[in-house]
C-alpha cells in the first residue's frame, strides 16, 4: 500500500463551524483507479458511488433499451447465486445496492455497514464483473421492462418527453427513450446483453467516491479487487447529437384533462465559461421554489399551474435549456403565452440587481447545506468529478457565484435565452393551440 | 417538488427489499444512540418540543407539526386542510404574500409544507444560526394569518391544478381514490386529502379560517428541531418565539367517526382509456399503532415485508418467480395512523394473464402462506435489516425528524416511539400468522381492478 498517493485537501466551508469541514482525499490505488474519499467515522456505515461514463446512449443501432435491460439484470444472479440467493445474501448483510441508467451514465450506489465491508464488496464485485445473465432472469426482467414501456405509452409526461426528444434529436440515441420500444426490447438476446455489459463496465470509464467509516488504504485495496478485472476500455462513445428542433409548438392530442407541456431550445455546455452565469440566471427565472419569476407570473399571480420550472440540461453530446409546466386544457394556451412573453422579456431586459443579489444569497447560503449525510456528500463528489472539477471547487464555488456581475448575467441572458427558437410540446386537449411554427 | 405539497399515501411500485423506512428510532436496550440525540420538553402553553442533535453539518431542520389533517375537516369542505396549508404562504398582518418563502431563500434556506390525513406540517431547512428567524415567522403565521380575496381565488386555482396533476391525469390515482372511498364508509380517511373536486371549487376564506381557528394553536402543535443545535439554546428560542402564543382552550379531543364492521366484500372495476398496464389492488382494514399497544401493528409491519418486501418475499417468490403470472407483487401497511389503517396488496399481472387469473393466484398464494407459516430464515433476515436500519437512520436526521413528527401527531407518545424497535424485535412467527388470520377476512376486503374499457369481456 505504499503506492498510495494522498492529496489531502482541507475544505473550510462558508459559514461552517470547524467540525463541519470536509476533507476530500484523492486516493489513487495501486491498480490505477482514482477515488475521492471523505472519512466520516462517527457512524459505522459507508456510502460508495460509482459512475460509468456512457449510459443508454451506448446502445448499439437496433438494440435500443439494451443498456437499461442489462443494468436491470445486474442483481439477477452472479456466479453460483441466482436472483433470489443474491437477494437473500444482500438482506443478510443489511446492505443496499442501487443501479441507474441515464443517457450518459450508468450509476451504481452501495450502502453497507462497516463490519460487513468485505462481504458487501464481494457481492458487488459479482454484480459488476460477473453477472450471470441467465435466460430465466432475462425473460422475467424483460417482462418487467415491457410492462413499464406499456405504462409509459399512455403517460402524458412520458409522451411529452418522447415527443420533444424525437423532434430534437431524431435517430441519435437521445431521440428516443432509453427504455427502448416493445419491438426493440422484445428482440434483445443474451448476446446483446453481454455485449452491452462489456460496453459499459470498463476501467477507463469509472468515477468513484466514498464517504463514511472507511480509510484510504482499505478503500484502495477494495477498489482494486472490485474493479480490477474489468476490461481496460469501454465501447466508443456516440458522436454529437444535432439539435434539429426550431421555434414553434407541437400538440400531441391525448384525452386527459390537464395538458402537460415541455419547452426548450439549445443551451450551453457544462464547461462553457458562461455556465455559472446561466445557472444563476436559470435560478432567477425558473429555479426551485416559489420565488422564481415563472412561479410568480404563472402560479402566484395567475393560478395557472401547480408548478413551473426551467433547468439547464448539459448532456455529454448536446445541451439544452428546458422547462416544464402543466395546466388544464382550457388554460394552457394562456400559460404558454405567459412563458413565451417572460422568455422574451428576460432575453431583452435581463434581470435586476435585486434579483441577482437575492439569487446569490440563496445559492451561496444553500450550498453548504447540501453536505448533510454520507450519501449526499458521495453524490456531490462524484458529480464534481464527472463535471471535470477539482476538489477545491467545494471551497471556490461560492466565490464564483459572488463574482458574477449584473452586466455579465444580462449579457448571458441575451445570448442564452432565444425566444424565437423556443419550442413547446403540449400533450393533452389544449384549447386554442395548434401545431405550428413560432407565431 | 418544491412549493406546498401534499403527501401521497400509496405508492404502487415501491422499491424492493428496503426496510429502512420502517423504523422510528433507537430501541431501549441494545442501541441507545438515537435516543441519546433526542431532547424533549413542553412549553407552558402546551406546545411539545422535540430536539434531535446531529452536529456533522451546520444545518438545521425546523418543523412545525399540527395535530390536524384532512380527516379533521368538517363534512362538505374536503380539501380545506390542504388549501389552508397553501394559504399559510400568502401573508400575515406583517408579512406580504410569498414573503416568508422569500426570506427563507434569502437566507440560503428552502421551505415547504405538506398535509396528510392526520397532520399538517411546515418546515424549513436552513443554516443553523438562522433558527430564530424561522421560529419568528412560523409563530407569526400560526396566529396572524391575513388573506385577501385575490389570494384566495388564485390559490384555489392552484390547488385545482394540483389535483389535475396528481389525480385527474392519472387513472391509477383515480382508482385508488375510489378504492379508499369504498374502504372507509364512515371515517374521513375515505375522503381524499386534496379534496373532492366539486367541494374544492367552493372552498372560501370562511372555510379556511374556520379550520385555522379550530386547529392552529400551540397546544395542538409539535415543534421538531433537528440538526446542528444545542437543546438549551433551542428551548430558549422556542420560549421566546412560541412561548407568548395563547393556547386554544376550546381544543377538543380528536374523536372522528369510526368505521362500522365490514360484513361484505367490496369490489370495483375502474375503467379508463388511458390505462395500458392493468393491475389490481386489495386492501383490508387493519389496526394501527396505538399508544402502549403496538404489538399487532409490529406484526403487520413484518407481515407486509414477508409477503411483499422485495425479491425474496412470499408473493414475489410464488407469483413472479415460480408461477410467472406477475411482473410485480407488493404489500404495504401504514402503521402510523390515528385511526384504523389499511393493509394493502398490489399485483401487476404478466402479459396475457387476466386479472381474474392473477387474483385467484394471489388468493391461493395467501392461503398457502397461511397453511405453511412463516419461514424462520426470512424472518431472521428481516429482523437483521431492522436492526441495521437503526444505524442507517442516524445518517439522515431530516427523515428521523419526520418520523418523530408523524408519530407524535398520530396519537403516539415518545415512549411509544422509543419502544417500537423493541416491539418489532419481539414479534414471533405465531404473532404474524395470528394477525394475518385476523386481517385477511374476505368479507372485510376491497378489491379493485384497473383496466382499459375494451378489456372488459363476458
Amino acid at each position: 500500500m505504499k503506492a498510495l498517493v494522498h492529496a489531502l485537501i482541507a475544505c473550510v466551508m462558508v459559514a461552517a463551524p470547524a467540525h463541519a469541514e470536509i476533507d476530500i482525499q484523492q486516493v489513487t490505488t495501486p491498480g490505477g483507479f482514482t477515488a475521492w474519499l471523505v472519512e466520516e467515522p462517527s457512524i459505522p456505515i459507508v456510502a460508495l458511488e460509482l459512475r460509468f461514463k456512457g449510459g443508454g446512449a451506448l446502445d448499439a443501432p437496433g438494440k435500443r433499451g439494451v443498456t437499461n435491460l442489462m443494468v436491470g439484470l445486474l442483481e439477477e444472479g452472479t456466479g453460483e447465486m441466482d436472483a433470489r440467493a443474491f437477494a437473500r445474501a444482500t438482506e443478510d448483510l443489511a446492505a443496499s445496492f442501487g443501479y441507474g441508467t441515464y443517457d450518459d451514465t450508468v450509476s451504481v450506489s452501495a450502502k453497507f455497514l462497516t463490519d460487513t465491508t468485505e462481504q458487501a464488496m464481494a457481492l458487488l464485485r459479482g454484480v459488476i464483473v460477473e453477472p450471470a445473465f441467465n435466460q430465466v432472469a432475462i425473460d422475467r426482467v424483460k417482462a418487467q421492462v415491457l410492462s413499464g414501456i406499456a405504462s409509459d405509452e399512455t403517460d402524458p409526461n412520458k409522451i411529452a418527453g418522447r415527443t420533444f426528444d424525437k423532434l430534437a434529436f431524431g435517430d441519435h440515441p437521445y431521440g428516443s427513450s432509453l427504455n427502448g420500444t416493445r419491438e426493440s426490447v422484445s428482440a434483445l438476446t443474451r448476446e446483446d446483453i453481454v455485449a452491452a455489459h462489456g460496453a459499459v463496465f470498463a476501467r477507463d470509464r469509472v468515477f468513484i467516491s466514498a464517504v463514511g467509516d472507511i480509510n484510504a488504504e482499505d478503500l484502495a485495496r477494495l477498489l482494486d479487487t472490485l474493479l480490477g478485472d474489468l476490461p481496460a476500455t469501454g465501447a466508443p462513445l456516440p458522436g454529437r447529437a444535432d439539435f434539429a428542433l426550431e421555434g414553434g409548438l407541437t400538440v400531441v392530442p391525448f384525452d386527459t384533462p390537464q395538458s402537460v407541456v415541455l419547452f426548450g431550445h439549445q443551451g450551453l455546455e457544462r464547461d462553457d465559461p458562461d455556465f455559472m452565469a446561466a445557472y444563476v440566471l436559470n435560478e432567477i427565472f425558473g429555479g426551485s421554489g416559489l420565488t422564481s419569476r415563472l412561479m410568480q407570473e404563472v402560479r402566484e399571480k395567475r393560478g395557472l399551474t401547480y408548478g413551473v420550472y426551467t433547468y439547464l440540461v448539459p448532456k455529454d453530446h448536446a445541451e439544452m435549456i428546458m422547462g416544464s409546466v402543466a395546466s388544464a386544457g382550457n388554460r394552457v394556451a394562456e400559460t404558454v403565452e405567459v412563458i413565451r412573453a417572460e422568455w422574451a422579456q428576460l432575453a431583452q431586459e435581463g434581470v435586476t440587481a435585486e434579483e441577482l443579489a437575492a439569487a446569490k444569497t440563496y445559492l451561496t447560503g444553500a450550498y453548504p447545506l447540501r453536505f448533510d449525510g454520507n450519501g449526499p456528500i458521495a453524490n456531490i463528489l462524484i458529480g464534481m468529478q464527472m463535471d471535470g472539477l477539482g476538489p477545491e471547487y467545494v471551497v471556490e464555488r461560492n466565490a464564483l457565484v459572488e463574482a458574477l456581475t449584473l452586466d455579465e448575467i444580462n449579457r448571458v441572458a441575451r445570448a442564452v435565452m432565444r425566444p424565437e427558437d423556443l419550442h413547446f410540446v403540449v400533450v393533452g386537449q389544449p384549447e386554442g393551440l395548434e401545431t405550428g411554427a413560432t407565431q | 417538488m418544491p412549493g406546498p405539497a401534499f403527501q401521497s399515501v400509496f405508492a404502487l411500485l415501491r422499491p424492493a427489499a428496503l426496510i429502512a423506512g420502517l423504523l422510528t428510532a433507537g430501541a431501549a436496550g441494545a442501541d441507545q444512540a438515537i435516543e441519546d440525540l433526542v431532547t424533549t420538553d413542553r412549553l407552558d402553553n402546551g406546545m411539545e418540543v422535540v430536539i434531535i442533535e446531529d452536529h456533522r453539518a451546520p444545518v438545521v431542520v425546523h418543523m412545525l407539526w399540527y395535530r390536524a389533517g384532512s380527516a379533521d375537516e368538517r363534512p362538505g369542505v374536503s380539501g380545506v386542510a390542504h388549501f389552508l396549508e397553501h394559504l399559510l404562504f400568502q401573508g400575515t398582518r406583517t408579512m406580504a404574500p410569498g414573503e416568508l418563502s422569500r426570506v427563507v431563500a434569502e437566507n440560503g434556506g428552502t421551505d415547504n409544507a405538506f398535509t396528510s390525513y392526520d397532520q399538517t406540517a411546515y418546515y424549513q431547512r436552513v443554516a443553523a444560526d438562522r433558527l430564530g428567524l424561522m421560529m419568528q415567522m412560523e409563530a407569526d403565521r400560526m396566529v396572524n394569518l391575513q388573506l385577501g380575496e385575490e389570494e384566495i381565488r388564485t390559490e384555489r386555482e392552484v390547488i385545482i391544478e394540483e389535483r389535475n396533476m396528481r389525480t385527474e391525469n392519472d387513472p391509477g390515482a383515480l382508482m385508488r381514490e375510489q378504492a379508499r372511498a369504498a374502504q372507509y364508509l364512515n371515517h374521513r380517511y375515505g375522503v381524499p386529502i386534496i379534496g373532492w373536486r366539486h367541494e374544492m371549487v367552493g372552498l372560501d376564506l370562511d372555510a379556511a379560517l374556520d379550520y385555522y381557528q379550530t386547529y392552529y394553536a400551540p397546544n395542538n402543535a409539535v415543534l421538531i428541531v433537528a440538526g446542528d443545535v444545542q437543546p438549551d439554546a433551542v428551548l430558549a428560542l422556542a420560549r421566546e418565539h412560541y412561548g407568548p402564543l395563547p393556547p386554544n382552550p376550546d381544543l377538543k379531543p380528536r374523536m372522528r367517526p369510526q368505521e362500522p364492521p365490514q360484513t361484505a366484500a367490496r369490489r370495483m372495476v375502474f375503467e379508463d382509456a388511458r390505462v395500458s398496464q392493468p393491475y389490481l389492488t386489495r386492501s383490508y382494514l387493519a389496526p394501527e399503532r396505538d399508544p402502549g399497544a403496538q404489538e399487532k401493528a409490529a406484526a403487520l409491519v413484518l407481515l407486509a415485508e414477508i409477503l411483499g418486501g422485495g425479491q425474496t418475499s412470499v408473493l414475489n417468490e410464488k407469483l413472479q418467480f415460480d408461477q410467472k403470472i406477475a411482473v410485480y407483487a407488493g404489500a404495504s401497511y401504514g402503521d402510523t395512523s390515528l385511526d384504523d389503517t389499511t393493509f394493502s396488496l398490489v399485483l401487476v399481472p404478466a402479459e396475457g394473464v387476466s386479472l381474474e387469473v392473477a387474483e385467484d393466484a394471489m388468493d391461493a398464494a395467501l392461503a398457502e402462506f397461511m397453511a405453511t407459516g412463516v419461514d424462520p430464515a426470512q424472518l431472521a433476515r428481516i429482523k437483521r435489516q431492522i436492526e441495521a436500519s437503526r444505524i442507517y437512520a442516524r445518517d439522515n436526521v431530516e427523515r428521523l425528524a419526520n418520523r418523530y413528527g408523524r408519530a407524535l401527531t398520530s396519537g403516539l407518545t415518545l415512549e411509544d416511539i422509543h419502544a417500537w424497535p423493541g416491539v418489532l424485535a419481539a414479534v414471533t412467527e405465531d404473532d404474524i400468522l395470528a394477525v394475518a388470520q385476523e386481517v385477511f377476512d374476505d368479507k372485510a376486503s376491497v378489491t379493485s381492478w384497473l383496466i382499459r374499457p375494451q378489456e372488459v369481456t363476458q
